[in-house]
């Protein structure tokens, strides 16, 4: 018996504006508000708004037989609520229907996982609590940035509470291995993993349109007939991919919609069941163990971090932005805080990715810079203007330590008052009382004389 | 006395210094009174300043003889040529020039910069010259860098009138020693045949005469000189709304200008200072090589690139800069420094730099001296007597540098060369 999980990922970046040298120190607002308003409600309206819609007919329709999960980043949940609410609105429709499972990620969708595991656990719970308020349930499971793994993630996820995560199935790590089973991590055997089957995801994802494919144009019953013939004992098809497949990348034109309308049917006329991840992870024993040594992700042919830290330029880059994070984490500004989760957004560094030649194309399609150069000079300038701010916050010659223990000082302050009050009453009180006895007596020998 | 020049570049749309020095220098020439100048620019825009010479275009000089209304000229030229002058040029085209690619008034189109069949404008710039050169009377030839010396010689040779040159630049200078051989040879063609070589410093000089085989009676050095500052460009405020102290490279981000010393420099200043912030201002070939080292060392949050800046841009970046820096490795002059002394930013300059030769109150260093220009980079930061000093001290130098005085220079040689 064979389980399809799909699941599928919702992120938008904050872009930035065109940010001039003459800009830092003046100019305290980065973002180009126009572009992201206008990306965002085309991608609502050729791919949330009716991709939302088909789910929820397809989940209606087979009553519980049909499920998906999604992974939705804090930064996209931030420019859905103002720029196209209605999408939130499908979404939360979805989420009550108890088919369909959200899953936890990083607020701002940011490598932070890479480096600054202090930073990571603060997002992870920041994206939890926002996910519980817009749809009431918990995440369960883990979806790093970008599908991010290693060892070292692993067992920081697991830290924080997931015993279930998410990630590609990467050639190099699993070598003869399939993708289509549960896993378990070596390092932390209590974390199971799902893998992203790379070549089934893919079909849907990228090669769907095709007209150079030799196997366009695909049909749900040819699709499902190739799950049907894997290996009998192979048990879970992952499905991972980005949300806009359904009309933006792939556009409706294509017949996306219709297949994933009719995908279900053949399915289940298979005896081919679907699950979301935590219902698959909770009722499979993992058939082994994974180690990952080195992160990796789901971009491009190499499946590592070179889409985002790959150059000097996004090394740099990167470097500079997390150099500051111990001081942001104790400002209390909450505009600077805002903006420091936009500024991490693992996009910033994609469109920094100099990779023009094999997956280049596919970096400089959705960048909204002419060059990567480009987009780093604008990313600098923006980030000189932050660190000036947050430099500001507190004076640059008290070191992070110094500075963190005077700031439990002077917020424990209210209470250290109030104990010193409470001290200092009781002995004026105690004072007052002898002060008193003492005036009874003087009172009495005056009366006596 | 009456002059035909042949230049490439005019203001207000340049592409390099070259255009400045020949405002200037014409501007310079045209106070003596007798000074009648014809200048001669590929494509003219119609927005430049004819008040003190006559402009001609190239690109409106039929070199085919096309029956053409006399309104058509005036509609099309009006802006900036009297349609007379098309119909006089028009009488004097010397030979059937049908073969090359001329519109619908048998014009040749230029495109007034610097394209990649360059050499196929220049050969078109010097047929165009012999129209010209045929038309206008004219005591003296005057051609302005290698674009032009083809057509200086044409004119020279039509006439026999005497042919100035003036180098504002080598070929040594802008492949840094590795000169391309097709340019060269026109450069050595000019130098051999005309009457007499102008140099815009003497470091020029000493490469006209050592790498072309010029004889040194021949060569003159005119240092070029700076246009006082328009009242509306000395009224811009500073823009920058950085609290530290701003550091300018400003030009093009090529080998010649020495981009790689400046940001060693910067990574020198900010591994031990906070208050320092450096720009790059400027495009070029360098650019994102520079942008990847930058990186590299680390420094990317304190050093910034603005790309190319035009016009008024570049006087904004001088005027919220505290310190000026042009490391050039070879350069002919450089009047970009006299611009910021106008501008009253401190500045330190390369010995490689023509300029050096007449300028005291700045710093000089070697192009490759990164320790000591990180040193006056800090100087000057730090030390406000320094700075005030190098402020005041350097616009007072540069406002005593005029064009006038170089014009008058280059009409002593006029006077020695017409008889």
């Amino acid at each position: 018996m064979k389980t399809i999980c799909i699941y599928f990922q919702i992120h938008q970046p904050f872009r930035l504006k065109r940010y001039r040298f003459f800009n830092i120190g003046k100019d305290h607002y980065y973002y180009d508000d126009f572009s992201n308003e206008d990306i965002l409600q085309q991608i609502a309206q050729k791919s949330f708004i009716p991709a939302n819609r088909l789910l929820l007919d397809l989940i209606n329709q087979y009553q519980g037989k049909f499920k998906v999960a999604f992974s939705i980043s804090g930064v996209a949940l931030e420019q859905l609520e103002v720029y196209a609410p209605e999408v939130i609105d499908g979404l939360r429709e979805l989420s009550r229907t108890g088919h369909v499972e959200i899953l936890g990620e990083t607020y701002a969708h940011s490598l932070s996982s890479l480096v600054d595991p202090e930073e990571f656990a603060e997002q992870v719970k920041f994206h939890s609590n926002k996910i519980k308020l817009l749809f009431g349930q918990e995440p369960k499971t883990f979806r790093n940035t970008e599908l991010i793994y290693s060892d070292e993630i692993g067992e920081m996820i697991y830290k924080l509470g997931f015993d279930k995560v998410l990630t590609e199935g990467a050639k190099h790590i699993l070598g003869w291995k399939s993708p289509n089973y549960v896993y378990q991590s070596e390092t932390q055997p209590n974390l199971k993993i799902l893998m992203k089957n790379s070549k089934f995801s893919d079909d849907i994802a990228f090669r769907f349109s095709n007209y150079n494919w030799s196997e366009y144009p695909l049909t749900a019953d040819k699709f499902v007939s190739w799950i049907t013939n894997t290996p009998e004992n192979e048990n879970v098809i992952n499905l991972f991919m980005n949300y806009e497949t359904l009309g933006n990348i792939q556009a409706a034109y294509t017949g996306i919609f219709e297949f994933m309308k009719a995908l279900p049917r053949f399915a289940i006329d298979k005896g081919i069941k679907f699950g979301t991840p935590a219902d698959i992870l909770g009722k499979y024993k993992p058939v082994g163990s994974i180690t990952v040594p080195n992160p990796i992700s789901w971009a491009d042919e190499e499946r590592d971090l070179s889409a985002w830290l790959g150059n000097s330029l996004q090394k740099g880059a990167f470097d500079t932005l997390y150099s500051i994070g111990e001081r942001v984490r104790m400002s209390n500004n909450r505009r600077l805080k805002q903006d420091w989760n936009y500024l991490q957004t693992s996009d910033h560094f994609y469109y920094m990715s100099t990779k023009h030649f094999s997956d280049g194309a596919v970096h400089s399609q959705f960048s909204p810079y002419s060059t990567p150069y480009d987009a780093f000079n604008n990313y600098m300038n923006v980030l000189s203007d932050f660190i000036g701010r947050v430099k500001s916050e507190y004076p640059d010659s008290v070191d992070n330590e110094e500075l963190n223990s005077l700031l439990i000082t002077i917020q424990n302050q209210g209470l250290e008052i109030k104990k010193l009050q409470a001290e200092l009453k009781s002995i004026t009180d105690a004072n007052a009382e002898k002060f008193i006895e003492k005036a009874k007596v003087n009172k009495k020998e005056t009366v006596k004389q | 006395m009456k002059a035909l020049m042949f230049g490439w570049e005019f203001p207000p749309h340049i592409l390099g210094g070259l255009g400045t020095a020949s405002y200037g220098l014409t501007k310079g020439m045209a106070m003596q009174g007798d000074m009648e100048i014809t200048f001669v620019i590929p494509k003219p825009w119609g927005d430049e300043d004819q008040s003190f010479l006559k402009i001609i275009g190239a690109n409106s000089t039929p070199i085919v003889w096309h029956d053409v209304q006399w309104d058509a000229v005036k509609s099309r030229y009006e802006h900036y040529m009297n349609p007379k002058d098309y119909f006089d040029l028009r009488n004097h085209i010397y030979a059937d020039f049908r073969y090359i690619h001329t519109n619908d008034i048998g014009c040749v189109e230029f495109s007034g910069r610097y394209p990649q069949n360059i050499l196929e404008e220049t050969n078109n710039y010097s047929i165009v010259a012999g129209v010209i050169a045929r038309t206008y009377d004219f005591d003296i030839i005057h051609a302005h860098d290698w674009l032009t010396y083809p057509a200086g010689l044409h004119a020279k040779s039509i006439t026999g009138k005497p042919l100035v040159i003036h180098v504002h630049a080598t070929e040594f200078d802008r492949s840094g020693g590795k000169p391309n051989p097709t340019v060269y040879n026109i450069e050595k063609d000019g130098m051999d045949h005309c009457d007499h070589i102008v140099c815009v410093s003497n470091l020029t000089r000493r490469t006209v005469i050592e790498n072309y085989n010029q004889p040194p009676e021949k060569v003159t050095t005119v240092h070029n000189a700076v246009d006082p500052l328009d009242p509306e460009i000395e009224s811009i405020e500073r823009l920058s709304g950085v609290a530290e102290k701003v550091v300018t490279f400003l030009g093009r981000i090529t080998m010649q200008k020495g981009p790689e010393f400046f940001v060693d420099a910067a990574t020198q200043v900010l591994k031990n200072t906070k208050h320092i912030r450096f720009v790059m201002a400027g495009s070029g070939d360098m650019m994102n090589q520079m942008i990847r080292l930058v990186a590299d060392r680390g420094i990317a949050d304190k050093f910034h690139f603005t790309g190319f800046l035009r016009g008024k841009q570049v006087y904004e970046m001088l005027k919220s800069s505290d310190v000026y820096v042009m490391p050039s490795v070879s350069e002919p002059f450089g009047i970009s420094p006299l611009e910021a002394m106008q501008c009253g930013v401190p500045s330190i300059i390369s010995y490689q730099s023509g300029c050096a030769e007449i300028l005291e109150n700045v710093i000089k260093t070697d192009y490759w001296d990164v320790e000591a220009m990180a040193d006056a980079i800090y100087s000057i930061c730090t030390y406000p007597t320094m700075s005030d000093y190098l402020k005041t001290e350097g616009k007072k130098e540069v406002d005593n540098i005029k064009w006038e005085d170089a014009g008058l220079k280059i009409r002593k040689i006029y006077d020695n060369l017409v008889h």
